[in-house]
Order: C-alpha cells, then structure tokens, then sequence
C-alpha cells in the first residue's frame, strides 16, 4: 500500500511539475532557483580548495585553455625572411664570395637561418595550437563538485569532499531517475503521438497536432536534462522555406532548439531506438532522412534539400554546418552545402554555460549512451540561444564567402572565436595544400630575385 | 582525463625540470597539462603521432625535422622531461641570466644550445658535419615542388661554398656558427612564454 502511494505520488508531482507545464511551455522557476543555488555552492567550493592550496604553499592550477601559454609573434614568413636578409646576412662583409652583383641588401639568396621560422611555428605550434583544444572539453576556473571536471584533486579537504559526497547522491539518486523517467516518457509520447497523426489526412489540422506533439515531447526531453535555456532575439526565428544554421556542441542542440520552434530535421538514417523514432516522426510531418549511400551523393542531397525550401508549406530546415561537434569555444569551418541552395539562412548562435555540466559530446571519447549518462548525472544543462537576423547569399560572394559571412556572425554574437581549419581534422588528416602554400610562398622569395640576376 | 594531469607530476619532477632547464613553476604545470592532452594514448609519453596531430604542426614544412627533434637516437617515445628539455632550448635569454649558472655547463636555452639546434635540424645523420645531401634535403623541404634540382642544386653549392673555410665540401658547426654570426638568433630561436 505504500508503494502505491508513494508511486502515485510521484506521478502526480510528475505531472503537475514538470509534464502538464511542458504541454503548454509555461514555467515554475523552479530552475531559475536551482541555478542560483548552485553557483552560489561552486564559489563556496572553489574558496575552500583556494584555501586548503595556500595551506599547502601550492599554486592551485589553472587550466591552460584560459591563459595563453605563450605569446604568439604575429610576423609572416616573408617580412621575417626579408628582416634577415636585411641584418643578418654575413655577404656584404665577404664581397668575394659573393657572385651576386645586383643590388645585395635584399638579395634572396637562401640564408641557413631561413629555417629559424619554421622552426619557431612549429615549436609555437607544439606549445599552443587551434585546433586541437577545440576537440576536448573546456576547462572551467571554478569547480563545480563533479569530478569529471576536477584538476586539484588533493586539494580537497574533509567538508568539501563530504559536500562531494551530497552532491553525488543527489545526482545519481535522485536526479538521474527522475530525468531518466521523464526522458522514456518524451520518446514514447512522441513515437506514439506522430504514429497516431500520421493516420490523419494531410491538411492544417494535422500541421498543428504535429507541431504540438513535437513541441510538447521536445520540452519534456528539455525537462529530462534540466535544460535551462535562455531564447535572445525571438523575432528572428526561423520561417518556412528558409534554412536555419547553428553551431555544434552536441546531439542535444537540436532538442534545444526543437523545443522552441519547429524544423524539419535533415540527417541519416539510423537503425534502432533512432531509427524508430525517425521513422514515426517522418509520419507526422516532412523530415529529410538520409539512406547511407545517399548522404555521399552531394547533388542528391542538394536537390532534396533546395526541394524541400521551395514548398513554402514545409517546416525550416535546421542544419549544423559543421558537420561534427565542437567543444563551444569557437566555430569551425562551415561546409558549403547549405549555402548553395540559395534560400534565406537563419543563422542561430548557441552557447552553453560549462559551469553546471559540459554538453560536448567527445565522440572519440565516448560513446552515446555514456556521453547521455553524463549528461543526465550532471547538475543541468545551461545555455543561451540567440536567433540572428536572416542572411542570404549577395550577388558578388560564392557559396564559400557566404559560409564564412554567416559563420563570422554567429561566432561574434555567442563570443566564440572563429576558425578557418576543418571540423574534419578531429579525425581526419589535414590536407597537404596548406603546406604546399608554405612551401609556394618561400619558393617566390628565393627564386623571385633569381630570375633578376643577369648572370649566374 | 585531462583533468587529472596536475596530480600526476610530482613536485621533486618540477624541481628537477626547473633546476634542468629554467621554466618556472606555473610554466612547467601548464606544460604538462599540454603534454597530456598531447597524449592520445595516455601512457605518459609522446610518439611521432601524437606530434603530427597538431594540424599546424602538420603543415610545417620542416615539420618532421622539428618532431626528430624531440626524439633521443633511436627511441620512438618521449617522455615530459625529453619534452621539457626540447623546448628549453626556445625558452628566451634573460639578461640576469647571462651572469647566472645554473647548472654546470651551458644552460639549455643559451646561444650555442640554440644553434646546435638549428644545425641539427641539417645534420640528420647526427656526425657534426652538414653534407652537400643534407642540405639539399632541407631546402627541397623548404620548397616544395616549385624549384627544379638544378636551381636547389647550384643554390646548395653557393651556400657551402661561401661557408666552407676548411675545403672538405661541408659545413662543421664552427663554420655555422660563423656564417650566423650576426643573426640575432636568441631572438629567433625564441618563444615569449608568459609567466
């Protein structure tokens, strides 16, 4: 008898919580009041460990993303090049051995110190790159009691780690379950709602049910993470017959952003879980799924996609032009594909807080279902949305120079730096045209003044 | 996981690293936490791999001389210490520090340790002379495709001929050092690390 209590209970809690409020996008400010507690325990924490490392005469450790290890020298290699021929060259002493008789100064002959620059970068390089701390996750300045993101390990004394402990019970004895629950209930609705509308004659009153069920399943999944969004900018939101592109930080980009607006999704079919659910969304309302050997064919997905924006009753497609996520501190190349299609882009910028869990999905790291576990055992998921105003392609740019225009906008509004190298290079190999561009540019230098020389 | 990476280096290593080449205490944990998040493998050193990752690093031209660098003859691994040793030949000279010894000999990071760097960067075969192939070797690195054998040829040939001063057709170290006489090289073989 008391299990029953205690069960109905807790769904009915459920229910008037966090699932009727769901339905209809209301809130409580529940969050909002965890949110502030939180920050308020992590400053706590983080003193604490600041004391305990003075006892101890140690410095606390930093982490390296924040501060710069080095200070990087801006000069290129050519007013470097040219610098050393200016001072350094020993053939203005040594008249003889010279059989240059052209004007000398800025003579390019190879220098044996022409490697110092190369050897300089790629030293700089080894320090301190890009790229590579883009592909792992960002390091926080305060700890936030989960260990995962923790780099002062001895400096925990008793009260902290107790508080530790708290903080673990909480969330995987109280947090997890309950999310866990709230996230099978987002899917089942969902899977079986859509399968229920897409037995309805196409028309507007399918549109809206559809609309509904995805918004309403969306925001419980929202709930299931303890997603507390912040939306900027509503006015700017996605229409119909237009493409809305976003950075890339994890799968749950798209719960976030489906909870506020409809899409249509554009991705590959997955088998499974996914696929089933894929399969009942595609019943509700128009998708772009992908079979595997489509997705290599670029003029098929480009003629579905521009196909899809033309019919001016379907949903906004969303796509994340990166192509693989990003740990949020900058933005990476952006794929030309979208960009070509030539309908209005609705550029959206998203930002999460690392302070109360890291929504990166390291996917070399880990796999889904563990990258979901840590997810739902961290404190939320905090993040920002800003929805830009709409950019279309201008006659005198190319697909590319439109990607990059979108991209700059939407790494200057999240505060992320904004980066030229390939999303692909977290696994890829980096192309070799780079380095031949090096290698064309020193080129020119020494042979640029041969071809001045009159004799030889 | 990046996060540990501070508690596994001991405070007698940071001595020890600071005694051997200079970097202060701040410097050498934020290193190591580079050096760790280098580590794909996680085994405590680093392999030819682990380097080429770096995109940047990858498209160095002298890139792979650069990695050679760090490798002790013959070994394929390097470890925090090879690691720190390396890259204490870029730290920059501090006037103060010209006076100052502190170990015995020269420190990592003085003049000469910078262009016995720079000479083995030529001198693959590690026996002190830079050859007529070497040199080729690193300035086809340096070019690429766009300069014909005949060009880089007659360029090598200048260079040995203007620093040769012994007559045997290489360039010995003393014989670099005097063609790089007025070349600001602690300078250029130097990195601004900050605090």
């Amino acid at each position: 008898m008391l299990l029953g209590i205690s069960f109905t209970l807790w769904v009915t809690l459920l229910l008037v919580f966090i699932i009727v409020p769901a339905i209809f996008g209301l809130s409580f400010g529940i969050r909002g009041l965890y949110m502030k507690t939180l920050l308020k325990v992590f400053k706590w924490a983080t003193v604490r460990m600041e004391r305990g490392a003075k006892e101890k005469n140690h410095l606390l450790y930093k982490p390296y993303s924040l501060n710069s290890i080095i200070a990087k020298e801006p000069t290129s290699l050519e007013d470097e090049l040219k610098e050393i021929r200016r001072n350094g060259s020993s053939r203005e002493l040594d008249g003889s051995a010279s059989t240059t008789t052209g004007p000398s100064p800025s003579s390019s002959e190879f220098e044996m110190s022409d490697t110092f620059y190369f050897c300089r970068r790629g030293i700089e390089s080894i320090v301190d790159d890009e790229v590579t701390k883009c592909f792992s996750a960002e390091e926080l300045e305060s700890w936030n009691l989960l260990t995962r993101s923790n780099y002062n390990f001895q400096h925990i004394s008793t009260r902290l780690t107790v508080l530790w402990g708290f903080g673990v019970i909480i969330r995987y004895g109280f947090l997890l379950p309950l999310r866990l629950t709230l996230a099978i209930t987002g899917i089942s609705l969902l899977v079986v709602f859509t399968t229920i509308i897409g037995l309805l004659p196409n028309g507007r009153l399918k549109n809206f049910l559809s609309e509904t069920v995805h918004l309403m399943c969306y925001r419980i999944c929202v709930r299931a993470l303890t997603a507390i969004i912040t939306y900027h900018h509503s006015e700017n939101k996605p229409k119909n017959g237009g493409i809305c592109v976003a950075n890339h930080t994890s799968p749950i980009d798209v719960i976030i952003l489906a909870s506020d607006g409809c899409y249509a999704m554009v991705g590959q079919i997955h088998g499974g879980l996914m696929g089933l659910i894929q399969r009942s969304m595609v019943k509700a309302c128009p998708h772009i799924w992908f079979e595997r050997l489509e997705v290599k064919d670029r003029h098929l997905v480009a003629k579905r996609l521009s196909d899809h924006v033309k019919d001016k009753s379907k949903l906004p497609i969303l796509i994340f032009p990166e192509g693989t996520c990003i740990n949020n501190t900058s933005v990476m190349m952006f794929k030309k594909g979208s960009f070509e299609i030539g309908s209005t882009v609705y550029p959206v910028a998203i930002k999460y807080d690392p302070r109360f869990g890291d929504a990166f999905w390291n996917s070399s790291k880990f796999g889904m279902v563990n990258y979901l576990l840590r997810m739902m055992s961290s404190w939320a998921i905090v993040c920002s949305v800003w929805y830009l105003p709409p950019m279309s392609r201008q006659e005198d740019e190319d697909a590319v120079q439109f990607a990059n225009r979108v991209k700059a906008a939407i790494a200057r509004q999240g505060g992320l730096v904004d980066l030229l190298w390939d999303g692909g290079l977290k696994r890829g190999k980096v192309k070799d045209a780079f380095k031949e561009e090096q290698q064309k540019i020193y080129s020119k230098i020494l042979v640029g003044t041969q071809a001045d020389r009159s004799r030889s | 996981m990046g996060s540990r990476a501070s508690s596994l280096l001991r405070e007698e290593d940071i001595e020890e690293i600071k005694k051997e080449t200079g970097f202060s205490h701040s410097q050498i944990t934020r290193l190591y936490s580079r050096f760790h998040s280098l580590d794909k493998g996680e085994n405590g050193a680093l392999s030819r791999e682990d380097f080429q990752r770096i995109p940047e690093l990858a498209i160095n031209p002298l890139g792979d001389r650069i990695i050679n660098a760090f490798f002790p003859e013959g070994e394929d691994q390097v470890n925090f210490r090879g690691f720190m040793r390396t890259l204490a030949h870029f730290r920059p000279v501090e006037d103060n520090e010209k006076n100052k010894v502190l170990t015995p000999g020269e420190p990592l990071n003085s003049r000469i340790n910078k262009l016995l760097f720079a000479f083995r960067l030529y001198d693959l075969d590690r026996d002190d002379k830079i050859s007529r192939e070497e040199l080729l070797q690193v300035l086809r690195m340096m070019v690429g495709v766009n300069i014909s054998d005949e060009q880089l040829g007659s360029i090598a040939d200048r260079t040995i001929q203007e620093a040769d001063t012994n007559g045997d057709m290489c360039i010995s170290f003393n014989e670099f050092t005097k063609v790089l006489e007025k070349v600001d090289v602690e300078q250029k073989m130097s990195i601004r690390f900050l605090h």
